[in-house]
């Protein structure tokens, strides 16, 4: 019978079917870092247990890590954690990157970038964004806190199979419209809640076309639709990607990663389908991210009094024009290299607004190192924005990164919730290259009228 | 883990929709490494003025919360139930859960009860007059002060587990050790680069 992408992963893990559609599932990879992993280990030191496996293990700090500098972590709190995090994986044997590491950064900027990701596996980390993994055929989603111990105890996961959707993207994105603009677009039309229950597979020309890390950009935020996992089939691009690369097999088995692609037949339980030449530039306008209207949209009447209060807007408000006080440009959602060239490209020889106070954020300590032998860092210094050391930084606000109250950000991260970015802080979510516009404008602007 | 059967109590009204795991308890408290003692620091924005529903003297000792659709979706911080269940929150009813928050609530003993919209209204309308309401998994009903009962249904196998109290980890150790070891033995042929350099694995 034709099977989809999801059905062959899922199959391909069953240790144990315990019947009425629950299942033991095998997990092959699990990254870890300081945040959702230490009440685990505890856990699993409790039981008196030790780790089944210790390869199949990446550990990172990567949530209260420090930007400006990160040798010193001045927050006691902070400190505490990412010493926990390198104590608890030298206790077991995990690999772990250390801060002064250059192959240190954001889990799901490392994961690939080191081929810790790869087709076919299973892969989970207590992080809700490990669907960004699914752009390579990698069954990857979020876990709590106990699955990681349950995890480490047994490297299985109890899981019922989900229900399976495809979103087929054809067409070509016009120029100034970036994965980040699709996936906010599809995130719009699915509500926040639309893809609960389901395993989302992206598909089409449109994702054919896509780099890895444009792929990266719309699995990351598939969560912000309810659903836990969105996948891209391995293709020839999966393959040039992760060629050559630690951790990936030489030579890779590259016909059996192909083999995993949905059957031409498969049936779905459920079919979208967006024309990318019809997406504009996105911009959230609330405090969910499917609060999202193309940058000349304005905010809907019937929108909440609560979301109004807290973005300072009322309905019938442009988005373009909105001045901004800070912008953010990083997170696994957009702080890979791909996405600083674009921002880059749209900086150029520009400055940033007197008004504005903007940092960029690498996604890891090798995406910063190839953005300067690109000479990156220095059109973005020189234009005014601040060069910051790997990190997840203002996309939940752990570390000293943080917006103060009313203040209002064009950011690239993934969640524009009450206080995510600090106290009382306003999130507008948009791609790098809007970000960076609205860098220089000082305020919201269709990224297109820079590009003229 | 500790068993949920059958609990009355005043339920706190929560309404709105989306409530995510950045407002139960925002970020940065998870700097925090204990899961015991978070339920000061659970809906902290919301609680600055006082007079949030968990704070109000008649729904003082809610041990449920009927909340309003999506509740908990975001991110899988654990913390958030924890917090919720420091609080004395060992229930929560609303139309939707995000997928994460409702699977780490089951894995603390707190019972997820999904109801059709026109159902959850009249919990809703109960629990705001601070009326007691009855959540019973044996029967898999919700009764209301009066008369009325709501049909919910939950997987067996997590109702079993609420029920019992299971461990989840105990239980898959106990019952599939050999088909771990075997899965792993068939994968060294099938993915044999998924455990080069890798000895056997060692069960605890």
């Amino acid at each position: 019978m034709a099977q989809t992408l999801y059905e062959k992963l899922w199959q391909a893990h069953v240790v144990a079917d315990e019947g009425q559609g629950m299942a033991l599932l095998y997990i092959d990879r699990m990254l870890l870092h300081e945040v959702s992993s230490p009440q685990a280990f505890a856990g699993l030191r409790d039981r008196g247990l030790k780790p089944r496996r210790t390869k199949p293990y990446l550990a990172v700090a990567d949530h209260a890590v420090p930007t400006r500098q990160r040798l010193q972590i001045k927050d006691e709190r902070a400190l505490a954690q990412v010493e926990l995090l390198a104590a608890n994986c030298e206790e077991v044997g995990f690999e772990y990157l250390a801060l002064d590491d250059l192959r240190q950064g954001i889990v799901h900027v490392i994961g690939p970038e080191l081929g810790f990701t790869l087709p076919g596996v299973t892969l989970v980390c207590g992080d809700s964004h490990s669907a960004t993994h699914g752009a390579f055929g990698a069954l990857a989603f979020g876990i709590g806190t106990s699955e990681i111990e349950c995890v480490l105890a047994t490297q299985v996961l109890r899981q019922k199979p989900l229900k399976t959707m495809r979103v087929t993207i054809d067409g070509v994105m016009p120029e100034g419209v970036s994965a980040k603009d699709v996936v906010l677009n599809l995130i719009g039309q699915l509500g926040a809640s639309g893809a609960v229950g389901y395993a989302l597979e992206y598909a089409g020309s449109a994702v054919r076309a896509m780099s890895m890390e444009a792929r990266m950009t719309l699995c990351n935020m598939t969560i912000e639709a309810g659903a836990r996992i969105g996948l891209v089939a391995p293709d020839a691009t999966t393959i040039a990607y992760l060629a050559g690369r630690p951790r990936v097999p030489d030579p890779l088995p590259a016909k059996k990663w192909l083999a995993l692609a949905s059957d031409e037949h498969a049936a779905f339980d459920r079919e979208l389908a967006l024309e990318a030449s019809q997406i504009a530039p996105m911009v959230s306008w609330g405090t969910s991210p499917d609060q999202v209207v193309p940058v000349s949209g304005t905010v809907p009447t019937g929108a909440g009094v609560q979301q109004l209060e807290y973005m300072g807007l009322s309905a019938g408000d442009k988005l373009a024009g909105l001045p901004i006080d800070r912008v953010f440009i990083g997170s696994c959602t957009n702080g890979r290299i791909e996405d600083l060239r674009a921002a880059a490209a749209v900086v150029g020889t520009n400055r940033v607004a007197p008004s504005v106070g903007a940092i960029v954020v690498p996604g890891s300590g090798q995406v910063r190192a190839q953005a300067e032998s690109e000479g990156l860092d220095q059109v973005f210094i020189q234009a005014g924005f601040e060069w910051r050391l790997p990190g997840c930084s203002l996309c939940v606000a752990m570390n000293d990164d943080r917006l103060a109250p009313g203040e209002r950000c064009a950011s690239t991260s993934n969640r524009n919730f009450e206080g995510r970015q600090g106290i009382g802080a306003r999130t507008h979510l948009m791609s790098p290259a809007m970000a960076a516009a609205a860098a220089i404008r000082g305020h919201i602007v269709d990224v297109r009228e820079l590009l003229v | 883990m500790e068993p949920f059967t059958r609990l009355s109590s005043r339920a706190a009204p929560l309404p709105q929709a989306n409530v995510d795991t950045d407002i139960i308890l925002p970020a940065r408290f998870l700097l925090i490494t204990e899961k015991r003692g978070l339920g000061q620091y659970a809906f902290y924005e919301w609680r600055k003025g006082g007079d949030f529903v968990l704070d109000q003297p008649r729904w003082q000792g809610a041990l449920v919360l009927v909340a309003g659709d999506n509740f908990g979706c975001g991110s899988s911080r654990e913390h958030a139930p924890w917090a919720l269940h420091d609080l004395g929150i060992r229930c929560i009813v609303a139309p939707g859960f995000g997928e994460i928050f409702r699977a780490n609530m089951l894995r603390n003993g707190m019972l997820p009860v999904t109801l059709i919209e026109a159902d959850w209204r009249k919990v809703m309308g109960a629990a705001e007059l601070g009326e007691p309401v009855t959540v019973d998994l044996l029967s898999g009903l919700i009764m209301l002060a009066n008369g009325s009962n709501f049909e919910f249904a939950l997987p067996e196998d997590e109702r079993e587990a609420l029920l019992n109290g299971w461990d989840e980890i105990d239980g898959i150790r106990a019952r599939f050790g050999e088909a771990i070891t075997a899965f792993e033995t068939r994968q060294r042929v099938t993915a044999p680069w998924l455990w080069e350099h890798e000895k056997e694995p060692t069960d605890g």
